[in-house]
């Protein structure tokens, strides 16, 4: 027992001094550019995992096989299960870490669900509260191993005080840390120093537990049968691990695994290639499985040598001690303090990352109005208050100490904290492998979650009567009996870690699914939820800024006061090269800022980054909101455009019609132009002869009686012609002007064809033979009789008049239809040609500019009475010869029809 | 794959397996590692699973499934290099 206090303080600087050198030289070798190979190899990855095995391991794994045996390896299994089963998460995780510039699982988790900086908030907030006694628990480990040296000094424990001792330990790592965690900005940059150095503490814990195994087996028991034998003898000598514990723990063990910060730190952040990663998935599991190789002797061995009530927690230490192997003593003492320190440094770096890029980079952006475009340092700012966070982590995890005074055993706050950052898990997961989880589906996960930890797992464990009341426990929350802390539902009877682990990561994965499903996540979110998903297929850009406005110059100045000058500058040549441009600034393309994006992102975060660049490209940054907008836009145009195809279509049929009409209107001046030549000839001839014969009249003495009656006549004829043709004009403005009265009047069809038959065929020279069908002349016409007369003695005159067959022969045919009553009236002669069809119902139209005596009204007033009488007249095309049909409604026939005879 | 063809050549359908081997070789030591659940404890009549026993077990399956996964590890990583040496 010669080992003094005061020596293992000295030791215990120079080992610390030890690891600063050994920093100081990998960050020096990776600054240069040398010790590629080392720093970046897959063995120091490996190491650098073995962060997982902190002082919890280190001296709380032998407890634990001390009091419950082999359920210690549970929390080995679990990770030893992710690493072996790399292809299925860790590979995912990784490449989405690479590719998305990920600095932090907070990060990460925000990123997938839309960039949301609430969401981060939210799982940074509840990792340090999972972590903080964790690393409570490493400061306590250390001081506790000090004390054991410092009562087996002889000194009683006076040469120590704990939380004084506690207070340097926190403060060395601090200093440590802040050196090492920020001396760059990119974490994706990795920490060499830390790595390294961590790597180094992995090899120290690693050969100090193995040295002490090796002791207690080969010089303690005196070999493996006889170690096996008296672990068969000693009072955990049977396998008595309750079945669910050791299903749930090892559930939990590989969650928290995944889910720890410091573990995605160096997982995910620190990783450089998959190589590691699959070299890790086999070593890793090998450096688990030598951790805990030798716990259980140490625990049987521990049990048996030492005197009942040593704390089974510093067997690795109080065994070689009791031993009096000072130096393996020793060595056991620098891997407890490695095991805490690497734990502390790595956990307190991931933290503070989380803490400074999703808390306070964004209230001081938020605070700073003219935000990321105004002059200011942001670089010093950011590493101030990364080291800010690495103090107040630190302080916080001191203060927990302080506060719960170093009680408990290490093994129950490890698996609290583990319950804690488990939490995480369903959002992980559900990000990384399912397109439809959503951000509120996240949110009410964690949420639910953590509140079932909290409440299950962390209040519970400071006692009964501490945190929760005994009636509380008893009667459940607000005596509610379903609510009971250590029996929810009312569930009784389970193991209080199974129970608090199965209920709140069941209820997490239960609401984040159900949320999620009736959820509808938001444009971002599904962008960068289907590159997540997608990850190893492609990789591609998950947004797209327009940055036409957004000068180069901006973000240059803006990424030189995060990323730093020379990296910067460096940077945006390199970009200007790779477009194949000269100078120094290169086109502000989408790429190109989506590139910077994700450089920002390294150093601040996702969320930030995003919204850095977009204060500087401004109103001309393009969300995806806005392109789903642009997205309606052009939805819009595309209908606007077919409505203006259908509107071109309408006007160009409208353009035909008035084409057509243009082209009636042309003929009809022709017409008119014909018909004013003709009726001023039709006018002039009977002026020219009244005229004439007048003069006669009045000029010459000697007429005969017979000679003046000749005359007279002729006058006579040609002023009834004029006044014919006078009427003719009168009557058709009459029927336009709508200013004709009907006389009603019923009589059979029969009579009424009858009498314009009559009347044109008797005044006719050359014969017209006309043939009235049988069917249908006995329906009673209830109509103006006159006027229709009038059209159908027009109808048939015309076809005497214009019928060109040898025998010509008018068929009159009447048929009762759907709306009325038609009149065909078809002669055997030659028809109208097409385009005269269109203007024979004009007026003063004749067929072929024929010289008639007629003036050419006669359609054009048959075409207006029977408008006026409700029916319509017009020409019937594809007949044999000149075809007119005559429809009348049947408001026009008496319903009443006279039997035909 | 539909499109693509139904039989591969020896190599490639090797390395399928190999990959397959790679994704189920977890859920191999997860089935494993869960066989304590069916354990007796102390108190059955025929008495428990000594810890020897148990220990000896978990960690055999340990050793193993690291063995395993390093042997895999190593003919994928060897595929893969044959793959780059000589691209199709």
């Amino acid at each position: 027992m010669s080992v003094g206090i005061n020596q293992l303080i000295f030791v215990c600087l120079a080992y610390v001094v030890f690891l600063f050198v050994v920093a100081f030289l990998a960050e020096r070798a990776s600054a240069r550019g040398r010790f590629a190979a080392i720093l970046r190899s897959p063995l120091v990855y490996t190491l650098s995992l073995s962060i997982y095995c902190t002082a919890w391991t280190f001296y709380g794994a032998v407890g634990y096989a001390a009091r419950s045996g082999l359920e210690y390896l549970t929390i080995y299994l679990g990770p030893s299960l992710v690493m072996i089963g790399w292809w299925w998460i860790l590979r995912r995780l990784v490449s989405i870490g690479r590719s998305q510039r990920v600095t932090s699982i907070a990060d990460l988790i925000s990123s997938r669900y839309g960039k949301s900086n609430a969401l981060a908030i939210v799982v940074t907030l509840m990792a340090v509260i999972g972590v903080t006694p964790y690393i409570a628990l490493q400061l306590q480990s250390v001081v506790l191993s000090f004390s054991i040296f410092a009562t087996s000094d002889g000194g009683g424990g006076q040469g120590l005080h704990p939380i004084r001792a506690a207070f340097w330990v926190a403060m060395g790592l601090a200093l440590f840390t802040v050196l090492f965690g920020t001396r760059n900005l990119n974490v994706n940059e990795r920490h060499h120093g830390i790595v390294i150095a961590v790597a180094v503490e992995a090899v120290v814990k690693l050969v100090a537990l193995l040295a002490v195994g090796i002791f207690v087996v080969w010089g303690l028991a005196g070999g493996l049968t006889e170690m096996l034998a008296r672990i068969d003898a000693s009072d955990i000598g049977e396998w008595e691990v309750q079945s669910s514990r050791w299903a749930t723990l090892t559930l939990l063990s590989a969650a928290a695994f995944l889910c720890l910060p410091r573990m995605f730190q160096v997982m995910v952040v620190e990783n450089d290639d998959d190589r590691s990663l699959q070299i890790a998935s086999w070593a890793f599991p090998a450096y688990l499985m030598l951790m805990s190789l030798f716990v259980v002797p140490i625990a049987v061995v521990g049990l048996d040598l030492l005197p009942a009530g040593s704390n089974p927690d510093l067997f690795v230490l109080s065994l070689p001690l009791s031993q009096n192997q000072n130096g393996l003593a020793m060595l056991s003492f620098l891997g407890g303090f490695s095991s805490a320190t690497s734990m502390v440094i790595v956990a307190t770096l991931a933290l503070s990352t989380m803490v400074s890029n999703h808390i306070i980079m964004p209230v001081w952006l938020a605070l700073r109005q003219g935000g990321a475009a105004q002059s200011g340092d942001v670089r010093g700012v950011i590493i101030q208050s990364r080291r800010f966070c690495i103090l107040l982590v630190i302080a916080l995890g001191f203060l927990y100490y302080r506060a719960s005074g170093g009680s408990g055993a290490l093994a129950a706050i490890g698996t609290i904290s583990f319950g804690g950052v488990a939490q995480f898990l369903p959002a992980l997961l559900g990000g990384i492998f399912w397109r439809g989880a959503t951000r509120t589906g996240a949110f009410c996960g964690l949420g639910t979650g953590f509140a079932l930890w909290v409440f299950t797992m962390l209040l519970p464990s400071f006692g009964i009567d501490v945190a929760l009341s005994k009636e509380t426990f008893d009667q459940g929350l607000l005596g509610a009996g379903w609510l009971r802390p250590r029996a929810l539902f009312g569930i009784e009877g389970l193991d209080p870690t199974v129970h608090a682990v199965v209920w709140s990561l069941s209820l997490n994965t239960l609401v984040f699914t159900v949320i999620s499903i009736f959820s509808f996540p938001e444009p971002v979110e599904r962008l960068q939820g289907a590159q997540f998903v997608n990850v190893t297929d492609h990789a591609g850009p998950s947004r797209v800024w327009t940055a036409s406005v957004a000068g180069s110059e901006d973000l240059m100045i803006m990424s030189q006061r995060i990323m730093g000058a020379a990296e910067a500058q460096a940077f945006f040549r390199k970009q200007t090269q790779a477009q194949g441009l000269s100078g120094h600034l290169p086109e502000p393309t989408p790429a190109f800022i989506e590139a910077l994006e994700r450089e920002l992102a390294a150093s601040v975060g996702a969320a930030t980054a995003h919204a850095m660049v977009g204060q500087i490209v401004g109103g001309s940054s393009i969300s995806v909101q806005d392109l789903l907008a642009v997205a309606d836009e052009s939805a819009q145009m595309l209908e606007y455009s077919s409505q203006l195809e259908q509107k071109s279509r309408e006007l160009s049929v409208t353009a035909a019609q008035l084409r057509a009409a243009n082209e009636k209107l042309t003929q009809l001046s022709l017409q008119k132009d014909g018909f004013l030549s003709q009726i001023s000839h039709e006018l002039r001839t009977p002026m020219t002869s009244i005229r004439s014969f007048s003069e006669i009249l009045r000029d010459t003495g000697s007429l005969s009686e017979a000679d003046k009656t000749r005359y007279a006549s002729i006058i006579h004829a040609e002023t009834i012609r004029l006044t014919r043709l006078l009427d003719d004009l009168l009557d058709l403005s009459v029927l336009e002007n709508g200013q004709v009265s009907l006389h009603l009047g019923q009589e059979p069809l029969h009579a009424v064809l009858e009498r314009a038959v009559t009347t044109v065929v008797s005044g006719g020279e050359e014969g017209l033979h006309v043939r009235v069908a049988p069917q249908e002349t006995h329906v009673v016409l209830n109509t103006d009789l006159d006027r229709l007369v009038q059209v159908f003695i027009n109808l048939i005159s015309n076809a005497r008049k214009y019928c060109q067959a040898e025998t010509p022969e008018l068929t009159i045919t009447p048929r009762l239809t759907a709306t009325g009553l038609t009149i065909d009236f078809v002669d055997n002669g030659k028809g109208i040609a097409g385009d005269e069809q269109a203007v024979v119902f004009e007026k003063f139209y004749r067929v072929g500019g024929s010289q008639g005596d007629g003036a050419g009204l006669g359609l054009a007033i048959c075409q207006e009475i029977m408008e006026r009488l409700g029916g319509k007249v017009r020409y019937l095309a594809g007949m044999q010869g000149g075809a007119f049909q005559v429809t009348l409604p049947h408001k026009a026939l008496v319903v009443k029809t006279v039997p035909s005879p | 794959m539909a499109n693509g063809p139904v039989f591969l050549e020896r190599r490639s359908y090797r390395a399928r397996r190999l990959m397959d081997a790679v994704r189920l070789l977890p859920l191999f030591g997860l089935a494993l590692w869960m066989v304590p659940l069916m354990w007796p404890l102390p108190q059955a009549e025929d008495g428990g699973i000594a810890m020897s026993t148990a220990l000896l077990y978990l960690f055999g399956v340990w050793l193993m499934l690291v063995a395993m996964r390093a042997v895999l590890w190593w003919k994928t990583a060897r595929l893969r290099e044959r793959e780059t040496d000589a691209p199709e």
